[in-house]
């Protein structure tokens, strides 16, 4: 569904000189660098997968979505897309696809909501009862029936944020773009949008693609993880090949009933490669690195010799596993 | 395609709506200016029967027909496209399957629509209880008036998608736009007849679009030109819509190349 090869993007970043001299410099003759933004990026994704794009601030991952949406022309490279080339057939190719920008509003500031569905209906040519319909549904389903007659500046940004997703739905596409959708939003919101999105990708066999900084968007919807690095792709596969590859384990912490030293639990854990800590008196915490095989040995060994009154165990978060890719540098590999 | 157009124009109809103060304010200003327009020229004239081969009544109805085309011709569709380039809308407008620059086009005429029926309806209403005023006779006269007056608003919007697109290669261009304002206001015949300039000024704008704008429609809705010499001036207006299409197209196909979305 989703074809991309060698894409690159570059931009020319004007650099302005130093001072006042160099102000007046800058007025005759400018210097310029070229950045690339999106260095050699090839992927291939199938109709009714959810994936997501994640990479720090800067990593070309805006640009990538801008590119895939047809906004932004590509320096080199192809993309094709549901058939077209998005930024050579824009008008035909658009009407394929849904776009979310978390951070830019598509709904007009003064006017309800309604009021913009309804011109996106005649934008994407949405007639009849099928239309009416679907968009019956997107109403029920986001729950957005109360304020959808207030004029979008009077809604909250989860409410606002709601009709955004509708408003991109509109016109039933293959293929849904959400680019950083739950910035900003409440625990509440965001489960919602998440149950929503992941209706729709079972329901309708839509393709969807997000961007997020939120690891739980990513853990709550996406299998497939695709995370870049200034303007590269350095991992492509499934989430958790990403944690077993780069994360460093899981961290327990014990709550014990009585004072215990870490070394008495390091004596009951015998030479098993985990790092142990002293919280304080009562609290250990336990490092294990590879989570599945190691685990549930520490867990039941702990367990039956102390007396333990909580355990909270932290899953590394893909934040911690984008840092430790970063970190790494020198195992930053090529992906399958 | 038809629906769209009239469903975005029926859109900045309720958008001009949502603000109320604004609209009253607007008809106030409205009248506002061309009662002081009114009043500047009466004592210009002072007493005299003709200047620039224009009456004292022809002069008042001129102001007045002046300021109402305005109100249909005037948008500030450059001053959106640039605050979409700077703010990065313009990644919304292009995921949308129309073409920007006719969405804008349609938009503007919605806000024009707008002004022509509730800013200078109400105005001229307002203004005719006070000084004499002249309508066209015939039907002729208005059919003329409001044809040149299409043209004038499509060739005002060109200037302002001609100066709206620079943004996307200047990034910032208020100054061009505020320069463009007050050159169309001046060289368009709004602030002075075409006619009450010297004569070589009147050669150079004979070469430049903006007396199309507000100069051809206002001499004709005044009835100071028989319908024959209308219909030449409706031509020249026709001839700049085509002449000033073709940087845009230009420009339009370069802007897309080199766009850049800001922020994020």
């Amino acid at each position: 569904m989703i074809q991309v090869k060698n894409l690159q993007k570059e931009f020319r970043i004007h650099q302005a000189r130093a001072g006042l001299g160099g102000a007046f410099r800058d007025l005759f003759s400018r210097e310029y660098k070229t950045v690339k933004a999106v260095n050699d990026l090839s992927f291939t994704v199938e109709e009714g997968e959810m994936f997501a794009l994640i990479g720090e601030n800067g990593a070309g991952k805006s640009t990538t979505i801008k590119m895939l949406t047809g906004i932004l022309t590509p320096s080199e490279g192809e993309i094709v897309i549901n058939g077209y080339v998005p930024f050579k057939q824009r008008e035909e190719y658009v009407r394929s696809i849904g776009v979310v920008f978390g951070q830019r509003s598509q709904l007009w500031w003064d006017l309800s909501p309604m009021e913009s569905f309804r011109l996106l209906k005649s934008v994407y040519k949405v007639d009849g009862t099928e239309g009416d319909k679907w968009l019956d549904r997107l109403i029920e389903e986001l729950e957005i029936n109360s304020f959808v007659s207030q004029p979008v500046r009077k809604l909250s940004l989860g409410q606002r944020m709601r009709c955004e997703v509708a408003a991109s739905l509109i016109h039933k596409p293959r293929l849904l773009f959400l680019d950083e959708p739950t910035v900003g939003l409440d625990v509440l919101v965001k489960q919602k949008i998440r149950e929503f999105l992941r209706n729709l990708n079972e329901t309708e066999n839509m393709t969807i693609l997000l961007t997020t900084h939120d690891v739980s968007d990513i853990e709550a919807l996406c299998k497939r993880v695709l995370v870049m690095d200034k303007g590269k792709l350095i991992f492509d596969g499934l989430l958790s090949d990403l944690k077993e590859k780069w994360g460093n384990g899981t961290e327990v912490s014990f709550q014990m009933k009585k004072r215990t030293p870490a070394d008495e639990l390091r004596k009951t854990l015998g030479e098993m490669p985990c790092e142990i800590s002293q919280v304080n008196e009562y609290t250990i915490s336990v490092k294990v690195p590879q989570s599945q095989e190691m685990l549930p040995f520490v867990l039941s060994t702990v367990m039956s010799t102390f007396e333990v009154s909580d355990v909270k165990i932290m899953e590394t978060s893909t934040e911690d596993i984008v840092r430790n890719i970063y970190q790494v540098d020198t195992g930053v590999r090529g992906h399958a | 395609m038809h629906k769209l157009y009239m469903e975005l124009i029926r859109m900045r109809f309720l958008t001009m709506l949502a603000y109320r103060v604004n609209y009253y304010s607007g008809i106030i200003i409205y009248a506002i200016n061309i009662g002081a327009y009114y009043f500047l020229w009466g004592a210009i004239y002072g007493g005299q029967q003709q200047l620039g081969g224009l009456s004292v009544e022809q002069m008042t109805s001129y102001v007045a027909i002046a300021w109402m085309s305005r109100a249909f011709y005037f948008n500030n569709i450059d001053t959106e496209i640039a605050q979409d380039v700077r703010e990065g809308k313009v990644a919304i407008e292009m995921i949308r399957p129309y073409n920007y620059l006719s969405v804008k086009t349609a938009q503007a005429f919605g806000e024009g629509i707008f002004r022509f029926l509730f800013f200078a309806g109400p105005g001229i209403f307002l203004i005719s209880l006070i000084i004499p005023f002249h309508f066209p006779a015939t039907a002729t006269g208005w059919g003329l008036y409001l044809i040149s007056l299409m043209f004038a608003f499509l060739i005002n919007t060109q200037i302002n998608l001609l100066t709206g697109l620079f943004t996307f290669f200047l990034f910032r261009n208020d100054g061009m736009m505020r320069a463009k304002r007050v050159v169309v206001d001046l060289m368009s015949g709004l602030v002075l007849p075409i006619s009450f300039f010297p004569g070589w000024a009147q050669t150079v704008m004979g070469f430049l679009p903006f007396q199309a704008v507000n100069y051809y429609p206002s001499l004709i809705f005044t009835g100071a030109i028989t319908p024959g010499r209308s219909w030449e001036l409706i031509g020249f207006q026709a001839i700049w819509m085509v002449v000033i299409l073709v940087p845009i197209l230009i420009l339009w196909r370069m802007a897309r190349n080199r766009l850049v979305v800001q922020g994020g």
